[in-house]
């Protein structure tokens, strides 16, 4: 099978500091796949490469969609990644948080739709058109996700799980065939984390594939399908959950993190 | 509610601008004829002046303050019970239609109430409604900070100005013309800064509107330098000879249409697709690209929108003036505009209308004022920051609201 | 090669005098993140009241000496002062707000002490005595370098290596250096903020002021619109050699000051201004981290 996510000898240099050291990773169609590792260990830096906030020093990022023809998105700009189908989510929030619920998702939707200048200064038939779609598609994502009911909201007024929920509603507004989750459940009660694992599955079965960072374990664990691990910027294990959870060099790992911790 | 220690720290800044002031306000000297003029009464206006600045500033912070401590202690709602009076005069149908109706009746009737002079001022007023207008999308919808407005304005007044000298185009051949040269302009200025953080982004746009306004003042045998271009022919209507007073009610009606029309195009930009665009990008740049908005290109729209509007007014000042010059194009005249989308309160459409009337007419009505102009201008850009950062009136932006079923 | 030679020690004096702005600048830049735009403003005033202070007491009758210490220390004071109320009044309540609201109360200012000068003082241009006289021991080099572009070159060095050791070796050096790196811990840490700001402003103001009142004798006229340019000047400088960075403000200052004394001898006067903004306008665009700044990257 064909991976819909490949990545390979992915490397970034920051000034005399390697913080991306030959990374390979590969996620299948349909797949949730979880990248884990200590604090520090370069993954959100691995997610900026892979979305074009950051140019890699060196590396191949390759996105096949299910009809083939595989695109190659080193060096695109953030929106051309975008625009080619990997939707993201940032670690600390970054809605719009003056736009209302809605908007937000209804932003996701610009890269899908055409209405320019003249579309909209004219309103014609095929704009307003195009406008309802818009809206008719966030609202439906919106109902799916549980936000049905704050739909009118300004972002910044929605409570924490909410917020996290909503990051995610815009991102599959876009689109994307690969979706990547950066710590999608950090903040959360056992009761919303629960909740998260439901709806990241319900996203699987409708035919994404997921790219997570997590550092709730038990949450990778039941979700993943497959899991790479890294540590100081260098792939350190790949495999099921079952053979990270028995993996010596991972163990290794976060144990001399909690030793140094305490 | 204000305290003797309130009143005796009011007298040490008082004392503080006393001294403060003291060798600007009260001493005036020639050098040469070595006169010194003692001007002691400016010391008591000063103290004055700032005792009652600081008490009513200090009112105006406690008045706040207890609201909020009321607000915390769940006395008060959060929301304002009453919704302020501007916001109910837009919001309410019933109250701002009738007055709609008669601000319109107002200015369509205006050049017959009042004498041609007064007509005058009320075009340039109108002119710069537009300009603000303009430059709304530019810094208050967008976000960006375009200290360089102006070189705009002189692309179309120059476009008309020299299209005219020595192609003989007439005022409505040229007025397109002048918007797209001017959106062109900002198209080219804009792809290389666009990419710049906003504080520099403000910088560079100085930098630029100087620099045109060098290049005009200094490139003699394009632009006939300092002297500038006279003798433009003010509109024609249909080849139509017409007296000065006929053509100047003749332009008051064009700058009406005008109004109108930017106000119909700017709303409809500010309510698509674009405009929620714009409105994200001031939010916050990299979730917008995380999004799939390509952000030049987006900022490059905002810049060349808000240029159009600057090029199409230049022409008609052009016009109106009949006579162009690189005086006219100063940095200061893009601090007024600056002035006018602050004080209206950023992204609003009828505050940037209210504002521009109030602080271009304001001044020609009061003429003891007059010469405070910049002095308040300045004032006014660092108060309404201070104490009112949302404009005298807070865009109420369209939001989209659904019924929930 | 006199003419060269003439050219370069003017080209150093108009380093000297952007140097003593571009430090205001870049000092507010590395603490708070503003572009001071009323900064010019600052150098405006002080040039004016070294020109009322340095009038009254040659009236007065003071000698020469006297009169020249006094007006500098007056300028220093009031500029200082100026510098302090400005920050206080238009920056401070603005420390949370967006990054622009700072900005635009900074041109706000900018317009408003113009405007106060103007309307307090005059519109015209007023004449400014020569208060540095010309020295015997500088007749044999008369041709190249002037007695004032002299004082102004030893002035500038003197305060150059004042500040530098103040900035290095005094708790309120260290806390100023402190509070640029990172404002939150400086705080966390004891430093009062709000005093090291203070004191940046109170500085750089002064250093603006002495810049004004060298200047304005040196040139001999003065109006309440030649802190615009000079400012706008100054910060090309401070973005030539890298915002935030003292060396980098010095630097860039002499830099342009060369620059502009070369291109106007052998060029042409006309665009003299035209080359500074484009310089400004094209490091921002290639190199908006300047000589000696670092590049930052926004954390995500």
């Amino acid at each position: 099978m064909t991976p819909v996510l490949e990545v390979t000898g992915l490397t970034m240099d920051f000034g005399g500091i390697r913080a991306l050291d030959r990374l390979d990773l590969r996620v299948n169609p349909g797949e949730i796949v979880a990248l884990i590792g200590p604090n520090g260990a370069g993954k959100t830096t691995f997610f900026n490469c892979l979305t074009g906030l950051y140019r890699p020093t060196a590396g191949d990022l390759l996105l096949t969609p299910p009809d083939g023809g595989t695109r190659r998105l080193n060096g695109l700009k953030p929106n051309h990644v975008t625009m080619q189908g990997l939707a993201r989510t940032f670690q600390n929030i970054r809605l719009f948080p003056n736009m209302t619920v809605l908007e937000n998702v209804m932003i996701g939707r610009h890269c899908r739709t055409r209405a320019r200048v003249l579309g909209a200064i004219f309103r014609d038939r095929r704009t307003r058109q195009e406008e309802r779609e818009i809206v008719a598609l966030s609202v439906s994502i919106l109902k799916e996700l549980g936000l049905g009911d704050m739909i009118n909201e300004f972002a910044k007024n929605l409570p924490y799980g909410a917020q996290r929920r909503l990051e995610i509603a815009r991102a599959l507004a876009t689109d994307p065939l690969v979706l990547l989750l950066d710590e999608p459940a950090a903040g959360m009660n056992p009761q919303e984390t629960r909740e998260l694992d439901e709806l990241i599955r319900r996203i699987r079965d409708k035919g994404l594939s997921i790219l997570l960072i997590e550092h709730d374990m038990k949450l990778v664990m039941s979700l993943s399908d497959y899991i790479f691990v890294m540590d100081y910027g260098k792939k350190i294990a790949e495999g099921t959950p079952e053979e990270i959870r028995t993996n010596p060099a991972v163990i290794k790992a976060y144990l001399g993190e909690d030793m140094d911790d305490a | 509610m204000i305290s003797l220690k309130d009143i005796g720290k009011a007298c040490i800044i008082a004392l503080w601008f006393v001294a403060l002031t003291f060798p600007l306000m009260v001493i005036k000297v020639n050098p040469i004829d070595r006169i010194i003029i003692w001007r002691w009464h400016n010391m008591l206006w000063v103290g004055l002046g700032s005792f009652l600045c600081y008490l009513a500033g200090r009112a105006w912070l406690m008045r706040r303050e207890i609201r909020l401590r009321r607000i915390r202690q769940g006395l008060e709602a959060e929301l304002p019970q009453r919704t302020p009076l501007s916001r109910r005069i837009i919001q309410d149908p019933v109250i701002h239609r009738p007055l709609l109706a008669a601000g319109a009746l107002f200015f369509l009737i205006f050049p017959l109430l009042f004498s041609t002079y007064q007509t005058n001022i009320m075009i340039t007023a109108l002119m710069y409604v537009v300009l603000g207008l303009g430059l709304n999308i530019v810094v208050g919808v967008a976000g960006l900070l375009d200290l360089g407005y102006v070189a705009f304005y002189a692309v179309g007044a120059y476009a008309y100005a020299l299209l005219n000298l020595h192609f003989g185009l007439g005022f409505w051949t040229v007025l397109p013309i002048g918007g797209l040269l001017a959106a062109t302009f900002g198209i080219l200025l804009g792809f290389p800064v666009l990419r710049l953080r906003g504080d520099y982004l403000a910088i560079v746009t100085l930098g630029f509107g100087e620099i045109i306004r060098l290049i005009l003042e200094n490139w003699n045998e394009f632009s006939h330098g300092p002297s500038g271009i006279s003798n433009i022919p003010r509109p024609g209507f249909f080849g139509i000879q017409m007296s000065l007073d006929h053509s100047i009610t003749y332009l008051y009606y064009l700058m009406i249409a005008m109004v109108v029309f930017t106000i119909f195009v700017v709303n409809r930009l500010q309510n698509s697709r674009i405009g929620r665009a714009w409105f994200a990008l001031r939010e916050d740049e990299i979730a917008c690209q995380a999004m799939g908005i390509d952000k030049t290109r987006t900022k490059l729209t905002a810049f060349a929108l808000g240029a159009f509007w600057a090029g199409m007014v230049g022409v008609i000042f052009a016009a109106k003036t009949t006579f162009v010059n690189p005086a006219s194009f100063t940095f200061l005249e893009s601090a007024i505009i600056l002035c006018i989308v602050v004080l209206g309160g950023m992204g609003s459409i009828v505050g940037v209308i209210i504002a521009a009337l109030v602080l271009i007419l304001l001044p020609e009505y009061l003429r003891a004022f007059s010469e405070y102009r910049m002095l308040v201008f300045g004032a006014v850009l660092v108060i309404m920051m201070v104490f009112r950062p949302q404009g005298i009136i807070a865009n109420i932006r369209k939001t989209y609201r659904i019924g929930i079923d | 090669m006199d003419y060269f030679v003439e050219l370069f020690f003017s080209g150093l004096t108009r380093g000297s005098i952007y140097a003593l702005i571009a430090l205001g600048y870049t000092m507010v830049y590395g603490i708070i993140g503003l572009i001071n735009f009323a900064h010019g403003e600052i150098y405006m005033i002080g040039a004016f009241t070294a020109l009322i202070v340095s009038t009254v007491l040659s009236i007065f009758g003071f000698p020469l000496p006297a009169i020249i210490i006094l007006t500098a220390l007056a300028a220093a004071i009031w500029a200082s002062a100026y510098g302090y109320t400005v920050e206080k009044l238009a920056y401070r309540p603005l420390r949370n707000a967006p990054r622009l609201s700072p900005l635009i109360s900074a041109i706000g200012m900018s317009m408003f002490l113009q405007n106060y000068v103007l309307l307090a003082q005059t519109p015209d241009f007023l004449p400014f005595p020569a208060l540095i006289p010309d020295f015997d021991f500088m007749e044999p080099y008369a041709g190249f370098i002037g007695s004032s572009d002299m004082v102004i070159l030893v002035t500038t060095t003197v305060i150059m290596i004042l500040l530098t050791l103040l900035i290095k070796f005094t708790r309120t050096g260290k806390a100023m250096r402190a509070t640029a790196q990172d404002r939150k811990m400086a705080m966390l840490v004891g430093i009062n903020v709000d005093h090291v700001i203070s004191v940046t402003f109170i500085i750089g103001s002064a250093l603006a002021a002495i810049g004004g009142m060298l200047i304005a004798s040196h040139i001999g006229q003065i109006n309440f619109y030649i802190g615009f340019i000079a400012g706008i000047k100054a910060f090309t400088a401070a973005v030539l050699g890298g915002i935030g960075s003292i060396p980098g403000a010095v630097l860039g200052s002499f830099i342009l000051g060369l620059t502009e004394s070369f291109a106007t001898g052998y060029v042409s006067s006309d665009y003299e201004d035209v080359f500074a903004f484009s310089l400004l306008v094209l490091i921002l665009i290639f190199r908006p981290s300047g000589l000696l700044g670092k590049a930052t990257i926004e954390k995500v």
